[in-house]
């Protein structure tokens, strides 16, 4: 079995997971911001030690980074400019022309990345068909070259209006730049994104050129230092749609990276499902600021098309920039270990979406922190070891959640008798009943059931809201990862190679025609077999969708092509719209607007989501009155009746009264109602 | 543990409505429920009272679907009602404002005693008639127009009504699919609460419902309480339809209750652009909530302190057969107004006048067309925006819905839809009204047909005449215009031809201004140089 090296950069850490046959060895360092590759050196060099093997043993390198996100959240790419069709150059910044939040008059829609002065029209016109308008005025595209070098600007992003059905003036554009300005990166729209509706494909070629000199730097500098360090094996990215590629594809496509931290998350939840065959499974991934929620039915984590990037208003849809990529669907909600809790006017207890984060953090963590979040309500709950917590690396201040809690619930909000511990259990109610909302109306808008799903849960503080999120949403059981807090990153090891392509072909099935989608499968398919080829092992398989909708409805709906036959497609639409919204409209038309294929290589080595449980030497008697107990000191098979809280490294489960858990051949802990 | 409950049991609702809402949204069959979220969604206590609305849908539904379950209740009481019963209508006036919206009804049982009610309106895009537009002299010429009845009795749906519903709009199977939807959103929503009932231990929701609304209803007076008593008035005049309209507003705020009166308003119009009193009383109080009290979620408590009049037989408080269809043109100046009073309450606030009213043309083929040309048939019915009005702090948002809470449609997908290119939308350079913070910019819209043939466009603009007005030394937006190129200048309202190779263009209003302009930062002022907009 290959030795694998997993690095997942996060906002706060850096998680180094190393493989090495039957054993597996974890790291966490802080991530470093002015050079991302210090830390990853650093975490590298701590887990090769641990692990007692050297740098040449490593067979392949699996990485994640959040880099694309932050400096898209914190607007610190590169100088861009936007080549776009005259009389179309405001298109990136009317958006929806919507606002996202019906009665605040005050708030802004996003920035969009490129100024309107960096935003060029040139005469140039196709038309839906994709045929020639207005032949691309060339000479207006060269007269472009001495500003975009006056102005130093390091990236160009190209999008042409029906530019995905001929994308010929876009190449053109990439041609006569490219020449002139060798050094400056380019990106096409009809390249990142060759579908329908301009904004969200402007959106995502802009987000793509914005990152694009930055990544491919970094990975530059990534690959250069391991190389002197002696890692010359092959180096696959993670991406946000669950699947791994190459560095090249990468650096021509960095925006791809966005979400591949809790992808990673995802794909090992995924992993464990399959593994366990457990059919339906939600998990949750609750951290510091956020909690991301997905649904994972068969072993498949849900997929879709669209994200936005940098929500900034309470996490709000509608407040961040669109990306059309590849991405696991989760949603995401400001639910968190240090999601502040306060009384608002109407006497409400509000938690969340703000939060402490990790500086200064929770008050309990004694770094500054002055105001309650759910950690210290936990603490104030003893949900948690002050001692054990983070390893013993940081004591918690219960007097300090305490007075937090008092200060910004208990005064204004608890009776006189419940007092603190009343207000800090009304705390954990409302971020849990926040979870459970959130989860619930995600499953309803795909069409999905909720309840009887087993959760699985990771990320720092998800362990400890599992069970009682588990409660209200009918779940069965809870199932908590060994290693939980570096779950990204175990989840790249079991990550396929894989790649998505998209184009928009319009096609009635009234007037439908076999030659559009055995072209446009063709064509993708030796697009995903460019990508794929070259760094998966062994077969491919291939997975094909088309984006349908009755003719003239607003949103497509995402269908398996089985065959290129009409009977075929409209029996998958008629499945997969009667599972969505329950109904049917017979006599009406239907349309594809898109099409999807995707190559999947065969996962190499042998992965188990979870590892054969190394049974404890110690003879821990679990007693029905320990309020904790370490993971590694219970046994296999042998259930602990709640109240309990299980105490590790990185999280504590919490096992509330009329549960019980235990923990399974490979280590995982489980839930479950006692009987 | 109670306390706690009853607020986990307020989240709950809220939660529920808001999934209603957006099955509703995502299942809707007519283009502008999906893309403009023009619908609503609640739930209402067994006397009739809401206790919690979606926050997704058109706030041109606030009060009006509030106000209609009572009504429902009125014509069908509880004790009458069973398992499996669901009511509707589309009547304006019992409904929210037109006959293109239909409201379902749905009572919830537990045990066989009823719990609570849940209620959704949606906007069905044709209910026969002469089609949605202005054009109409009397509602009965407006389309169909079912008083409230029963759509499902006892689970079983009544064929007599459907069919003779079908059987009158040009577009049967969206009408259908449509109350189906909305029926079915409903049933979600029931299946939802009852569930949140067990998981709370709860036999009846009204005793949690009270608290809801006597919580809501409180706040809302703590905070009107705290702003200045006094009668404010302001006056607007728009475009309307062949004649201008002017609306009168007095807002008084005495004590802890606002009422809002539209005597001195215009009386009615001979077209179809009146306004029934239920949309007038959602429009002016939104445009309070959208400033006072704008975090207290919608109930029937939190809406009780602003109170709407408009004497009856004026164009505010319209009465059948009034023709009513396009009574969103008006309905959407009114915040405008009602703002324009608040502003004089607490200075420095309130935004300034907008845009407003949608742009949304209806453009199809000519029938007629003759020529060589092919002449395709196409309707297609896209959205655009002006600017909004200055904000108190900032400037106002370039083509952006407000009041409206619409999206717009890509013009990719207009043009895959419809024979027609739109060569030009863009950003209308100095549209914005001037002052210390200016208005959101209006823009520009150039369409042709792609075979050079004629076609219609059916106009429903305002802010031709009428441009928005800055507050505080602000300036005017600049008036909306629509022409064709090189050619004649075209009305706000009706229909006109747009001849063979023609071109069609619309500039949307600008913002008015906050502020006097000669307060304008040098920072803004150069930033908008710099991007060629000033």
């Amino acid at each position: 079995m290959p030795d694998r090296l997993a690095v997942d950069i996060g906002g706060t850490f850096t998680d180094v997971v190393l493989e090495t046959g039957e054993k597996r060895v974890t790291n966490k360092v802080l991530t470093t911001h002015a050079e991302p590759a210090d830390g990853v050196m650093d975490g590298l060099a701590q887990v090769l030690d641990q692990a007692g093997t050297d740098p040449h043993a490593i067979d392949v390198v699996l990485h994640g980074t959040t880099l694309a996100t932050n400096a898209l959240i914190e607007r610190r790419g590169a100088k861009t400019v936007l080549v776009t069709t005259e009389g179309h150059r405001d298109v990136l910044e009317m958006a929806f022309e919507n606002r996202f939040e019906q009665y605040d008059v005050n708030i802004d829609r996003p920035e969009p990345l490129v100024p309107r002065r960096w935003r060029m029209a040139v005469p140039e016109r196709m038309n839906a068909a994709g045929e020639v308008l207005t032949p691309l005025d060339r000479a207006a595209v060269e007269g472009l070259v001495p500003r975009l070098v006056d102005e130093g600007v390091e990236s160009v992003a190209v999008g042409f209006l029906h530019g995905y059905a001929n994308p010929a003036h876009e190449r053109l554009v990439r041609d006569v730049l490219g020449n002139a300005m060798p050094h400056v990166s380019i990106t096409l729209a009809s390249d990142v994104c060759p579908e329908i509706r301009e904004f969200e494909r402007f959106s995502t070629a802009c987000a793509n050129a914005y990152v694009k000199p930055l990544m491919s730097r970094y990975l530059a500098d990534l690959r250069d230092r391991l190389n002197a360090f002696g890692v010359r094996c092959p180096f696959l990215m993670m991406t946000s749609g669950g699947g791994l590629c190459s560095v090249e594809t990468a650096r021509q496509f960095p925006i791809r990276l966005v979400e591949s931290g809790p992808a990673g998350g995802a794909i090992l939840a995924a992993r464990i499902a399959a593994e366990l065959t457990l059919p339906r499974v939600v998990s949750l991934d609750m951290g510091g600021t956020t909690a991301k929620i997905c649904l994972i039915d068969d072993g498949e984590p849900l997929l879709s098309r669209s994200f936005e990037v940098d929500r900034s208003y309470r996490f709000k849809k509608g407040s961040g920039l669109p990306v059309r990529i590849p991405v696991v669907e989760m949603v995401e909600i400001g639910a968190g270990g240090g999601s502040l809790a306060s009384v608002d006017r109407l006497g409400r207890i509000q938690v969340g979406p703000q939060s402490a984060g990790s500086e200064p953090g929770p008050a309990c963590y004694g770094r500054g922190g002055r105001h309650a979040t759910v950690t210290d309500a936990d603490v104030v709950l003893d949900r948690l070891d002050p001692s054990r917590f983070a390893g013993g690396t940081l004591h918690l201040d219960v007097d300090a959640a305490r007075a937090v809690v008092e200060a910004d619930v208990a005064q204004s909000w608890a009776s006189a008798e419940g007092g603190i511990s009343e207000a800090a259990d009304a705390i954990t109610e409302v971020v849990d009943e926040n979870m459970a909302a959130a989860a619930r109306a995600h499953a309803a808008e795909w069409g999905k059931e909720i309840a009887s799903r087993t959760l699985i849960a990771f990320g720092g503080a998800a362990p400890i809201h599992a069970a009682n999120i588990a409660d209200k949403l009918e779940l069965d059981a809870v199932l908590v990862p060994p290693a939980a807090g570096v779950g990204s990153a175990v989840g790249f090891l079991a990550a396929p190679v894989s790649y998505e392509v998209v184009r928009s072909r319009y096609l009635r099935l009234s007037a439908f025609d076999r030659k559009v989608i055995d072209e446009v499968m063709a064509d993708m398919r030796a697009e995903a077999q460019a990508v794929v080829g070259p760094v998966a092992q062994g077969e491919l398989s291939e997975s094909r969708k088309a984006y349908m909708r009755y003719v003239g409805q607003g949103f497509e709906i995402a269908v398996p092509v089985l065959d290129s036959t009409a009977e075929s497609l409209r029996r998958a639409f008629d499945g997969a719209y009667e599972q969505l919204y329950g109904r049917l409209i017979p006599g009406l038309d239907v349309e594809v607007l898109s099409w999807t294929l995707t190559l999947v290589g065969r996962d190499g080595a042998a992965f188990h989501g979870s590892r054969p449980h190394a049974v404890s030497s110690g003879s821990a008697i679990v007693a029905g009155n320990h309020s904790r107990i370490a993971r590694q000191d219970l046994p296999v098979g042998n259930p602990v009746a709640g109240p309990v809280a299980i105490v590790e490294d990185q999280t504590t489960t919490v096992v509330p009264a009329g549960f019980e858990g235990r923990v399974d051949e490979y280590g995982n802990v489980i839930l479950r109602r006692s009987p | 543990m109670s306390k706690i409950r009853d607020q986990l049991v307020w989240n709950r609702l809220l939660a529920i409505v808001e999934e209603q809402a957006q099955t509703l949204m995502r299942t809707a069959f007519s283009a502008v429920v999906r893309e403009a979220g023009d619908l609503s969604a609640g739930v209402f206590d067994t006397t009739g009272a809401m206790l919690a609305q979606a926050v997704t849908g058109t706030p041109g539904h606030v009060n009006a679907m509030a106000a209609s379950v009572g009504k429902f209740l009125a014509r069908y009481p509880l004790v009458e009602l069973a398992p499996g019963d669901v009511l509707l209508t589309n009547d304006p006036w019992d409904g929210t404002g037109h006959l293109n919206d239909f409201t379902v009804v749905t009572p919830v049982f537990r045990d066989g005693c009823p719990v609570a009610l849940f209620a959704a309106t949606s906007h069905i895009a044709d209910v026969g008639g002469r089609g949605f537009g202005p054009d109409a002299g009397e509602v009965f010429e407006e389309g169909l127009r079912v008083p409230i009845m029963k759509l499902f009795d006892k689970g079983r749906v009544d064929d007599s009504l459907m069919r003779l519903v079908v059987a009158n709009v040009r577009d049967p199977a969206v009408a259908e699919g449509d109350l189906y939807s909305l029926t079915a959103c409903n049933r979600n929503g029931g299946e939802q609460l009852l569930k949140a009932m067990r998981d709370f231990d709860l036999d009846e929701l009204d005793g949690v419902g009270q608290w809801i609304i006597d919580t809501s209803r409180n706040a809302m007076r703590d905070e009107i309480r705290g702003l200045p008593d006094g009668v404010y008035r302001r006056d607007m005049t728009v475009d309307g339809y062949d004649e201008p309209i002017e609306v009168s507003c007095a807002l008084t705020i005495a004590g802890d209750a606002i009422d809002i009166d539209f005597a001195g308003s215009s009386g009615l119009s001979a077209f179809g652009i009146n306004v029934p009193l239920n949309y007038t009383e959602a429009y002016a109080s939104f445009g309070v909530r959208c400033v006072v009290g704008n975090d207290i979620p919608n109930n029937a408590g939190s809406l009780e302190p602003v109170r709407v009049r408009a004497p009856a037989g004026s164009i505010l408080n319209a009465e059948p057969p009034a023709a009513v269809s396009a009574r969103h043109a008006l309905g959407q100046m009114l915040p405008d107004v009602v703002l324009g009073c608040l502003d004089q309450a607490i200075p420095g606030v309130v935004p300034a006048e907008g845009a407003s009213c949608i742009w949304n043309p209806v453009l199809r083929n000519l029938a007629t067309a003759g020529g060589n040309f092919t002449n395709s048939p196409f309707v297609i019915n896209p959205i655009f925006n002006g600017g909004t009005g200055a904000r108190a702090t900032k400037d106002g948002l370039s083509t952006t819905a407000f009041p409206s809470g619409v999206r717009t449609t890509p013009t990719e997908v207009n043009e895959v839809t419809a024979p027609l290119i739109i060569q030009r939308r863009e950003y209308r350079a100095g549209s914005g009204g001037a002052g210390k913070h200016r208005g959101g910019l209006g823009q520009t819209i150039e369409i042709i047909h792609a075979e050079g043939a004629p076609f219609v466009v059916s106009k429903m603009f305002e802010r031709i005449r009428h441009p928005a007005r800055g507050r505080r030394g602000g300036g005017s937006g600049a008036p909306g215009r629509v022409y064709i190129k090189g050619g004649e200048e075209l009305r706000g309202k009706g229909q006109d031809v747009v001849p063979p190779g023609a071109t069609l263009v619309m500039e949307t209003p600008g913002g008015g201004g906050t502020g006097s302009a000669g307060e304008r930062e040098m920072a803004a002022k150069a930033r908008d140089e710099e991007a060629g907009l000033s």
